[in-house]
């Protein structure tokens, strides 16, 4: 028989009408992996980018070397901010589907990997993040209703009408804008921390990606700019299985984990579990240590699964099957710290129910509250001449007179 | 006052902005042990370090992408691409990103990048070492665009963008780096210090962004231009006998159209020259902001001199360049038009 060359498509496990297939998902028993010194050169350390770090077993024990320690009230504090973050998306989500907004994201399904890492991080931490990190916002104490503002583009908007629903900054909180370009704030980032290394401070840069803008250059300029000046950033894919309809072994996770892109460059790459909050804590404080010392950066792959679709504007269960979420293997970020604190005593059913209603109320009164300050359609409104702020640091000659024949415009003069 | 040709009075600015402000950082290809490819660095990486003079991988969208993270953390990044031709692989983190941090953010966020770049051609570079690009930077809202025609200005304008708190597209004409050129390649090179304009000061000073300047005073007819091309005009002006008033444009973005305006209302007649190619090029938002104002004052049509609509060929330089010529021709097509 003759070889020849034949074009390799890489194959989605199952589609719709299909019974749902994480058979290719390589998993480790909990507490399995070792816990490497923190600052072990990374070479000694590519076991941490093939397996999976897991904490959480599952009888709801944490096990193992990576276990945080964490005080409960901690992990509480950790639970209500992911349960905050759920409830503002679905909320978000039914007011974009009552036309209210234009557009939502939800994280649904992937809430520890900002939860964790931000309560892992330092305040002064500076944050990188992609359209599916609402919850760094929402540890570092931004209200819900500016959030909400943004999205409504109303006259407390952030943004100032000028953003996609969702593309939130927060100068005070060191939480960089969002740019709706994907991987470009991933190279950013790591100029960041460039930078901090150069003045000789203490801080990290953190930015997320998803596993299916990691194809794009920007990731491939990041790593290689971490590497070459060991910046102390903290770069993170999050592998959620699916870019919008597109399965994750097209964007090269057929073969080789992302973590393992990682040690590609020379520098450490961690696999973790990223519907296990212990885990993922765990996993940043390490990485966190790490940079911080002086030992170079880190590339963490969380994998989890995007539980909702993409965004508002695509139908999952036109490219995978319904019930693909209710078989995922690493379950659930929030049923896993749930019954994690039952198990240690430290939670209750009753517990839970009452604080999902009480966050509820909170959202729905932040939302009242938001639409006081106007929504994209209804008034108060923004002034349209704020379109020719913050072009320029100040307004060139050009976009005075714009400004003036819009205002005229406007006027139907 | 010094003696500086171009390639001088950038290092000059350099390294006064690196010895009066520690925010300031460059990085680039070569542009540290080495002192880049045309030693506009030299020198710089030994008088303040590794860390401050930084020799890059060769990713320009990695260049631009750490400056902007360097820039929101409060360093003043000077970034270079080694030719404008490389620029394009940093094309996506300048347009969507350093032009709109500030805009997108509403203020809270900005990155005041400079992003120097050798441009334009007839220096025997052919297709990807020959380019010149303005325009597709000039169309970018939230970028500042400028082109120097001189070492004075070369100077006081790279000073000035790196004091700017927006981001500063700043093209470098290469060809011009060690002396004016007429563009005429069989005569001999000549230096900067036959020039007014190779007289620069030694220590700070500014030009400042979004100046023109006449370059010459006339009466016949106004010649709007920049860069290497200033040079050309001006020659092929004298060449015919013609008291041509020479604008140099210096800043794209903002675009100074008092100053331009202003001359051709006066002289009635006007032709514009550059050396990128012509269609969409710079010379039509020029044309068109003169043909707005300027209309009742036209003593005929406003003609446009550039580079042929080709990518630069190596072995047709001379016959792709807009040299004298190609703007005598243009001129005298102005002048006898009634």
């Amino acid at each position: 028989m003759v070889k020849k060359s034949r074009l390799h498509v890489p194959k989605t496990p199952a589609r719709p009408g299909d019974a749902p297939d994480f058979s290719y998902l390589k998993l480790s028993p909990a507490g399995e992996i070792a816990r490497p010194d923190a600052g072990s050169p990374w070479s000694g350390i590519r076991f941490l980018a093939e397996g999976l770090v897991r904490v959480l077993d599952d009888q709801h024990r944490a096990v193992g070397p990576w276990h945080p320690h964490l005080d409960p009230g901690e992990l509480q504090i950790g639970l209500r901010h992911m349960l905050l973050t759920r409830a503002f998306d679905d909320r978000m989500q039914r007011i974009q589907r009552s036309g209210k907004i234009s557009f939502y994201i939800r994280s649904y399904g992937e809430e520890a990997v900002s939860v964790a890492m931000a309560m892992a991080l330092r305040p002064t931490d500076m944050l990188f993040p992609s359209y599916r990190n609402q919850g760094l916002h929402v540890v570092r104490g931004r209200p819900i209703l500016d959030l909400m503002c943004q999205c409504l583009s109303n006259t407390r908007d952030m943004c100032k009408g000028r953003q996609l629903p969702v593309m939130y900054h927060w100068r005070e909180g060191n939480i960089f804008s969002i740019s709706g370009n994907l991987a470009t704030q991933f190279p950013q980032a790591v100029g960041w921390a460039m930078a901090a290394a150069i003045k000789g401070e203490d801080n990290l840069a953190v930015s997320w990606i998803g596993e299916g803008s990691s194809a794009a250059a920007d990731f491939h300029h990041a790593l290689l700019f971490a590497s070459v000046y060991r910046a102390p950033v903290i770069l993170c894919v999050v592998n959620n299985q699916w870019a919008i309809s597109t399965f994750q072994g097209h964007a090269g996770g057929e073969r080789e984990t992302f973590a393992a892109r990682g040690p590609g460059y020379g520098i450490a790459g961690v696999r973790v579990d990223g519907n296990d909050f212990l885990a993922v804590h765990a996993v940043t404080q390490w990485a966190a240590e790490r940079a911080r010392t002086g030992a170079g950066p880190t590339l963490i792959e969380h994998v989890t699964y995007r539980a909702a679709a993409h965004s508002t504007s695509d139908d999952a269960a036109r490219y995978r099957p319904k019930d693909d979420y209710q078989k995922f293997p690493l379950g659930d970020p929030v049923e896993r710290l749930k019954n994690h604190l039952i198990a240690l005593g430290e939670w209750s059913d009753a517990r839970h129910q009452a604080l999902v209603a009480e966050l509820d109320e909170h959202v729905a009164g932040s939302w009242k509250e938001a639409v006081s300050f106007g929504t994209l359609t209804g008034g108060p409104s923004l002034d349209p001449g704020l379109m020719f702020q913050d072009v320029f640091a100040e307004m060139p000659e050009h976009l005075r007179r714009q400004e003036a024949e819009m205002r005229a415009e406007l006027a139907g003069k | 006052m010094a003696q500086m040709n171009m390639i001088q009075a950038l290092n000059s600015a350099m390294d006064i902005k690196l010895g009066q402000d520690p925010s300031v950082v460059v990085l680039g290809e070569d542009v540290g042990f080495f002192g880049g490819v045309f030693r506009v660095t030299d020198g710089l990486q030994r008088k303040y370090g590794e860390s401050r003079v930084m020799d890059t991988p060769i990713a320009e969208g990695g260049i631009i992408a750490a400056a902007i993270g360097m820039a929101v953390n409060g360093l003043r990044p000077v970034a270079e691409i080694q030719f404008a031709d490389y620029i394009y692989p940093g094309y996506d983190q300048i347009v969507s990103e350093l032009a709109r941090i500030r805009y997108r953010s509403a203020g809270e966020f900005k990155a005041p990048v400079t992003v120097r770049t050798p441009c334009g051609g007839g220096i025997r570079g052919g297709q990807t070492h020959s380019q010149s690009p303005e325009a597709l930077f000039a169309h970018v809202a939230g970028l500042r665009v400028v082109m120097p025609s001189n070492p004075h200005d070369a100077k006081g304008l790279l000073i000035a963008a790196i004091e700017d708190d927006d981001p500063v597209i700043y093209f470098e004409p290469k060809r011009i780096y060690n002396g004016p050129f007429d563009g005429d390649p069989a005569k001999p090179a000549v230096p900067w210090s036959t020039h007014p304009k190779g007289e620069v000061p030694e220590g700070h000073f500014t030009v400042p962004i979004g100046k023109a300047e006449i370059a010459r005073s006339g009466n016949d007819l106004t010649i709007v231009t920049y860069g290497t091309m200033v040079h050309v005009s001006d020659a092929a002006a004298k060449g015919l006998g013609l008291d041509a008033e020479i604008i140099d444009v210096r800043t794209m973005v903002p675009l100074d159209a008092d100053t331009i305006c202003a001359s051709v209302a006066r002289t009635g007649r006007c032709v514009i020259v550059h050396e990128a190619t012509r269609f969409a090029g710079f010379g039509a938002e020029l044309s068109a902001t003169l043909q707005e104002n300027c209309f009742w004052n036209l003593e005929a049509p406003i003609l446009r001199v550039a580079g042929w609509d080709t990518p630069y060929p190596h072995a047709f330089e001379w016959e792709y360049f807009p040299g004298q010529a190609r703007v005598a021709k243009a001129l005298k097509a102005v002048m006898e038009a009634s």
